[in-house]
């Protein structure tokens, strides 16, 4: 059906932190986790590889399976772009009785085609699902004879939903880029002040500010991969002098492929925080320069990153006196928790507690020192009735996590912020950290919870 | 009147359809205490999950049996046992709605019956009321999806009753998908406006209407509950509201007895009058006077209201008996349905007053307004925002899912109150946009608002 030691290998990762941080014994087991029926939160493989590709924003992504993989999830995901929109259109199959009886091959072959000659798009994205995985649809013989016939890349993602978490299909995605797509085209400017950014899907358009920053020391973004990204650069990726991973769990094989195969370095950073964002410029800056870059380009960095840090924790002043002694629980995966709790930290606020369910060791460490040792507040999973409680006990005077768990602080009475792929605020870099701290500070002050806390007058006792 | 034809492409591009676990596990949601799982891959539920979540503004109760790679190949019995295990042990619901997905009925699973088998080794399960529901993704919609659910717990629950404990003044309402919770509190009113009770099932009203319980609860916290859907057979008369609802309707009146009165909508004035017959007849009673009063508000609203419908172009977009009930209201006005767009076959579609209803998604709608030479107005759920800003039609938001706007759960289409606010909420939107009609114009920011309806 799929290919199992591709799999294997992607779960015993040797670039992974995690991973290395284990036995060899731990280590061969892979990073596979059992769910457990009827206890489980989180999306499948097939959700984790459609996050992973679909930021990519002018190529068609049509999704081959029965209709729920697709109706059920289109345009849903904030992320931005730049130009094109076309990657946020749903494209499906949608495999009703007969066409699982007859064997899907045919109609995708069509869907493929038809979506080409409406939109011309300058590559087609095919994700394979659990339904037409099962009835055997050979979706990889498709595209090959699509590519041949049509003139179109069309490019085959095997990461049917059953194979396993959202994680999987992140790493599944890189593989199909790997295999298909990097290095596909030269560019005819390419340059020794190129990089990559693998893992950085662009959510409420964010990498604006990322973009700024690299644009102001001189240094091009080639492309994320993939947020707002472009068919041409990504086959074009490998020209780049440097690759930045962000979200190190999703894309850090295909980084070590990359380096394995074009010799591009790679590092394990963050645009969140102050601190992080600062280190980021300088490790970039610090590859560059040994691919060849002129070595003054660190002079110039330096001072970017005096000027920015002192700019804004100038602007984040203000709000320290408001958000002083507040607590924060910090439930999510995909911020890098411990660079945020520096910058809680430093506004005067007690982080609470942080979850580190995505995290690698190393950030496991990190975040532990910044919380000062206490193991307790380094939480993996909280069960949503001990979340609730921890509001009710006022335990917590703020979450900051992802829309799932939005009404468990809502119900409970207590101000909630959005710092996941739905929100609508840009919170990298150095900019976003002033944004983060004003939401918070507009969560914190809004007058309704004063209101909405008191109980209705008949039920004041006496 | 209408052709009903299908878009005939292989690709489906934006698509309008949703699927049909989706809409068991919505009906689900109006049962107390409950936790629907859905026996697939952890994606089925995760999309339906965040779906429900964003429209309701609700912490959703939803599981899954979590299929891999193994069970997919030797069989889910063991992720079913399992998984309801787990949910006994720790939520501890008094019903379990397991739902199937194209997954485990490509697999040719014979959920029913393991569950028998899983039910008899387990004591432990004594307490829940498991209904198990066959509602694959690959056969039919939303609609089917909530249909079926109805139908099975109503199959599975409901029971004759003595003649002693017959009840002449209860009245069953079997309520579509397309009601939303507002809607089944009016028609919980109207019915005992007559002196009535109503026994409603399933019962979003209770449940997902926004309301904050002072304690955590890991379930659904209201709606119907074993009880009501015993007692279905006590109840003089059934009232089911769309046709989507006959199967369950039926299935009730073969297994208890109680005759059924199947309302195409409830929505307009003759729509209102048949059920005002209706109930009254059940009472035994004339209609109230309040209930007169409100018709006659809903006379001048129509009245009012003529002068902005007339001659104007209308899209609709969305489930069956959603396009039903939005493109008959339209019609009743004096608009025109230049594009009626639905995801699935359904018969009656051929009886609305427009050419041709296709059986497609977003990318048809958007065909057929253009071949309209454009459109005033645009009702469908939040999807069709995509299609409205290239078109630059103003957009109506209705159905589900609606995300980015709040009040949906609140607003009535029922009845004679709620028909006239809903003709004024529409009116209002064709007076702010005047010079619609006259094919795309390019989108901008301003007009983007402008489209944008208060709810509520």
């Amino acid at each position: 059906m799929l290919n199992r030691k591709k799999i294997q290998d992607l779960m015993t990762e040797p670039g992974c932190a995690t991973n290395q941080a284990k036995s060899d014994k731990e280590r061969k087991k892979g990073c596979a986790k059992q769910l457990t029926p009827g206890a489980a939160a989180g999306g499948c493989a097939f959700d984790g590889a459609k996050i992973a590709l679909q930021p990519i924003t002018d190529v068609v992504h049509l999704v081959h399976g029965p209709i729920a993989c697709e109706g059920n999830s289109w345009d849903t995901r904030n992320v931005g772009s730049s130009g094109p929109e076309l990657y946020r259109r749903g494209f499906t199959t949608d495999m009703t009785n007969l066409d699982i009886v007859n064997g899907g091959e045919k109609k995708l072959y069509k869907a493929i085609k038809q979506a080409i000659a409406k939109h011309k798009p300058p590559a087609v994205f095919v994700y394979q699902t659990c339904v037409t995985a099962l009835i055997g649809d050979d979706v990889v013989a498709v595209c090959r004879a699509a590519t041949q016939r049509l003139g179109v890349p069309v490019i085959p993602v095997e990461a049917p939903g059953f194979v396993g978490s959202k994680n999987l299909g992140n790493r599944l995605a890189g593989e199909a880029l790997i295999d298909y797509v990097i290095g596909t085209q030269e560019p005819d400017d390419a340059g020794p002040y190129d990089i990559n950014i693998l893992g950085e899907y662009n959510v409420a358009g964010e990498m604006a500010i990322v973009k700024v920053l690299l644009d102001r020391l001189g240094i091009r973004l080639r492309t994320a991969i993939t947020g707002d990204a472009r068919y041409n650069d990504v086959a074009a990726a490998h020209t780049a002098r440097a690759n930045m991973v962000v979200c190190s769990q999703a894309l850090v094989t295909l980084a070590r492929k990359m380096k394995e195969r074009w010799g591009i370095p790679y590092f394990e950073g963050s645009f969140y925080g102050i601190s992080d964002t600062s280190e980021a410029l300088r490790e970039i800056t610090r590859m560059l320069i040994e691919q060849g870059a002129d070595p003054e380009l660190m002079d110039r960095t330096e001072a970017l990153i005096a000027e920015e840090e002192a700019k804004t924790w100038a602007a984040m002043e203000p709000y320290r006196a408001r958000l002083a002694g507040k607590r924060v629980l910090l439930y999510t995966g995909g911020v890098k928790s411990w660079s945020v709790i520096h910058a809680l930290q430093e506004m005067g606020m007690e982080v609470v507690g942080s979850s580190v369910r995505k995290s690698t060791e190393a950030d496991k460490q990190k975040a532990l020192e910044r919380l000062g040792g206490d193991e307790d507040k380094l939480v993996d999973a909280i069960a949503p009735k001990d979340m609730y409680a921890m509001f009710k006990e006022g335990r917590a005077d703020i979450m900051l996590s992802g829309g799932r768990s939005q009404f468990v602080a809502l119900k409970a009475k207590t101000p909630w912020l959005d710092i996941n792929q739905e929100r609508h605020h840009q919170y990298a870099g150095y900019q976003g950290m002033i944004t983060l701290v004003q939401q918070m500070d507009q969560a914190l002050s809004n007058p309704i919870w004063e209101q909405v806390r008191r109980p209705a007058p008949w039920d004041i006792e006496e | 009147m209408a052709l009903i034809v299908s878009h005939g492409h292989s690709v489906t591009s934006n698509p309008l359809k949703l699927s049909a676990p989706l809409g068991a596990s919505m009906a689900f949601m109006g049962m107390d205490q409950t936790m629907p799982l859905l026996h697939g891959s952890q994606g089925c539920t995760a999309f339906a999950l965040v779906m429900l979540v964003r429209h309701f503004r609700e912490a959703i109760p939803l599981q899954t049996t979590a299929m891999n790679e193994v069970s997919t190949i030797l069989g889910g019995m063991d992720q079913v046992e399992q998984a309801l295990l787990n949910i006994a042990k720790r939520t501890k619901p008094k019903i379990i709605g397991l739902i199937s997905t194209a997954l485990t009925e490509t697999r040719g699973e014979d959920m029913k019956g393991d569950l028998k088998l899983i039910l008899e080794r387990n004591p432990e399960l004594a307490d829940v009321k498991v209904i198990p529901v066959s509602a694959p993704d690959f056969s039919g919609s939303l609609e089917t999806g909530w249909g079926k659910a109805v139908t099975a717990i109503i199959d599975t629950l409901a029971e004759p009753a003595s003649a002693k404990q017959q009840d002449s003044k209860t009245v069953n309402i079997l309520p579509g998908v397309h009601m939303t919770p507002g809607d089944i509190e009016t028609l919980v009113d109207l019915v005992e406006e007559f002196g009535l009770k109503a026994n409603v099932l399933p019962d979003l009203s209770g449940s997902v209407d926004g309301h904050v319980p002072d304690h955590f609860i890991p379930t659904t916290y209201g709606g119907a509950t074993v009880e009501t859907a015993r007692n279905l057979g006590r109840a003089k008369l059934t009232i089911a509201i769309g046709e989507h609802m006959r199967i369950s309707a039926e299935t009730l009146q073969k297994k208890t007895g109680v005759p059924y009165v199947l309302f195409d909508r409830l929505t307009g004035l003759e729509a209102s009058d048949r059920l005002m017959v209706c109930l009254s007849n059940a009472a035994g009673k004339p209609v109230p006077a309040k209930i007169r009063r409100a018709r006659s508000q809903l006379i001048d609203s129509m009245l009012d209201g003529h002068f902005y419908f007339g001659g104007r172009k209308f899209a609709v977009a969305g489930e069956p008996d959603f396009l039903w009930t939005w493109g008959k209201l339209i019609s009743d006005m004096g608009g025109e349905l230049v594009a009626a767009v639905t995801p699935v076959h359904a018969a009656h579609l051929s009886e609305l007053p427009c050419q041709q209803v296709i059986i497609g998604d977003f990318q048809d709608l958007e065909d057929q307004i253009l071949e309209a030479g454009g459109a005033d107005l645009v009702i469908s759920n939040t999807n069709a925002r995509l299609s409205c800003q290239a078109l630059g039609v103003p957009h109506f938001r209705a159905g589900f899912p609606v995300y980015d706007r709040l009040g949906g759960a609140h607003r009535v289409h029922v009845g004679y109150r709620g028909t006239r606010d809903l003709i004024f909420q529409l009116a209002n939107v064709l007076i702010d946009n005047p010079d619609h009609g006259h094919g795309p114009v390019p989108h901008s920011a301003e007009h983007d608002h402008a489209a944008a309806p208060a709810l509520g």
